[in-house]
């Protein structure tokens, strides 16, 4: 068997170390070594979007990524989205807007739409369809996940102006 | 997943030497979004891994008088991100923008997408229509080889044990010169190319009459193909639609596609002809601009 190699990497902002073998993904080190299991296994093959974080601040599945490749990586997970007790507004939308049933897909929603609202503050709903179109979801139909990324893009512009 | 070895070389040399020694159970990982899926289904059974995004030669990005220099692997998202590629290699973005979703165009690499040789690989025909050449390193030196050329079956290439692909080049931009790349797919995004075309043109001075022309198509085929009477046809004639329906038959004419659960052979034929309008048009716009 392959040995094991130590990885650093920064993890909701927190440095962190690991082991893992070469054939372990980053969402199977995340979720089985670190107990970080807001990121969620969908297809395993990258057509779903249920297990995105954010690497350098850019969304991808962490399926898709051979955690021994996060050496040296910042990595933002759903766990590293709320601030204590407080909610990111994009999850107070998620939440007002209903914007989940099932959840399976909602952490790594939010992490794509976190990464969008910060490249583009203000998207229209065709970018926000765009920037999601990596991530399913079979409940909602998409509708109220679209109207709860308007809602906290219109309360982060908001909260700037103030 | 399978076990298997890994390693992370920093110079082109060190990984030809480790690909060397891998005998034939190496594959080479850029964004790994193929790679990844195809270990862990069983489909590619590698005893090692050779990670190749820290070699300085595959993560070249220039655009200057000589042309375009597309190290192997860098990612979708690195090309469309730079204005000057979109305006002047605009069929490549357009493909850079359509493979996958977002998690996906921030790994997938260009040549990535080349080496794993899927018919209806996006990336291909609009490499075909910028007239891209794949430049080659081995254990033997390094060799050059048309981008039409590089493809030999579904998932097969010309890269011989030991080799690996180090960047592709376009070439410069002649005035008046526009591309474009599109497919069809049942849905808006994130889905494999029933067809997909790419078309260059470059027009005289008058933006009346095509100089030159290249179209490159896929999915229609056991590899992307080079559409060269399409393209030579064009060639000296004036910009109408009598100009435009002679490339689409010698384009419609050289698909050979299967029936399968995307599209049946005659749909895939009438389609090829289609989207070799369209993106003559698009091309054609983007020239006159």
């Amino acid at each position: 068997m392959a040995k094991k190699r130590v990885v650093s990497t920064k993890i909701n902002g927190r440095p962190v170390e690991f082991l893992c073998e070469p054939r372990q993904t980053l969402l199977e080190v995340l979720r089985e070594s670190l107990d970080l299991i807001g990121t969620k296994e969908g297809c395993s093959n990258g057509n779903c979007g249920a297990c995105t974080v954010l690497i350098e601040g850019q969304p991808v599945d962490s399926c898709l990524v051979l955690a021994v490749e996060a050496e040296g990586a910042s990595i933002e997970t759903i766990e590293g989205v709320a601030k204590g007790s407080e909610l990111h507004p994009l999850q107070k939308a998620f939440l007002e807007e209903a914007a989940l049933q099932c959840g399976i897909c909602t952490p790594g929603l939010i992490m794509s739409a976190k990464a969008l609202l910060a490249k583009n503050p203000d998207p229209t709903e065709e970018e926000i369809r765009f920037a999601l179109a990596g991530n399913l979801c079979r409940c909602t139909g998409y509708d109220k996940i679209v109207r709860a990324v308007q809602s906290a893009a219109k309360c982060c512009a908001d909260t700037t102006a103030n | 997943m399978r076990d298997f070895e890994y390693e992370a070389p920093s110079t082109l040399a060190s990984a030809i030497e480790q690909i060397v020694q891998g005998n034939g159970s190496v594959k080479a990982l850029a964004g790994g979004t193929d790679l990844i899926d195809h270990i862990r289904t069983g489909r590619l059974r590698p005893n090692l891994v050779v990670d190749v995004k820290k070699i300085p030669e595959l993560n070249v990005l220039e655009v200057g008088s000589e042309g375009l220099r597309l190290g192997a692997a860098v990612s979708c998202t690195r090309i469309y991100e730079n204005a000057e590629i979109c305006e002047k290699y605009s069929a490549l973005t357009d493909a850079c923008h359509i493979i996958g979703g977002i998690q996906v165009q921030n790994r997938a690499s260009v040549g990535g997408n080349l080496c794993n040789s899927g018919p209806a690989a996006d990336s291909i025909p609009a490499l075909i229509a910028l007239d891209a050449t794949c430049v080659i390193a081995g254990p033997q030196g390094s060799r050059e080889i048309a981008v039409e050329d590089f493809c030999t079956a579904p998932g097969r290439n010309v890269l011989e044990s030991g080799e690996i692909l180090v960047e592709l080049n376009m070439p410069a931009r002649p005035a008046h010169s526009g591309s474009h790349y599109l497919r069809f797919i049942p849905r808006n995004e994130m889905d494999i190319a029933v067809v997909g075309v790419g078309a260059s043109v470059t027009l005289d001075d008058s933006g009346q009459n095509f100089v030159s022309a290249r179209i490159g198509i896929g999915a229609v085929a056991p590899t992307p193909l080079f559409a060269k009477e399409a393209s030579e046809v064009l060639f000296g004639l004036p910009v109408n639609e009598e100009s435009i329906n002679k490339a689409v038959e010698a384009a419609r004419a050289i698909a050979t596609p299967i029936t399968d659960m995307r599209g049946t052979i005659e749909f895939r034929k009438h389609i090829t002809g289609v989207l070799t309008k369209r993106a003559l048009e698009k091309a054609i716009e983007r020239a006159r601009q």
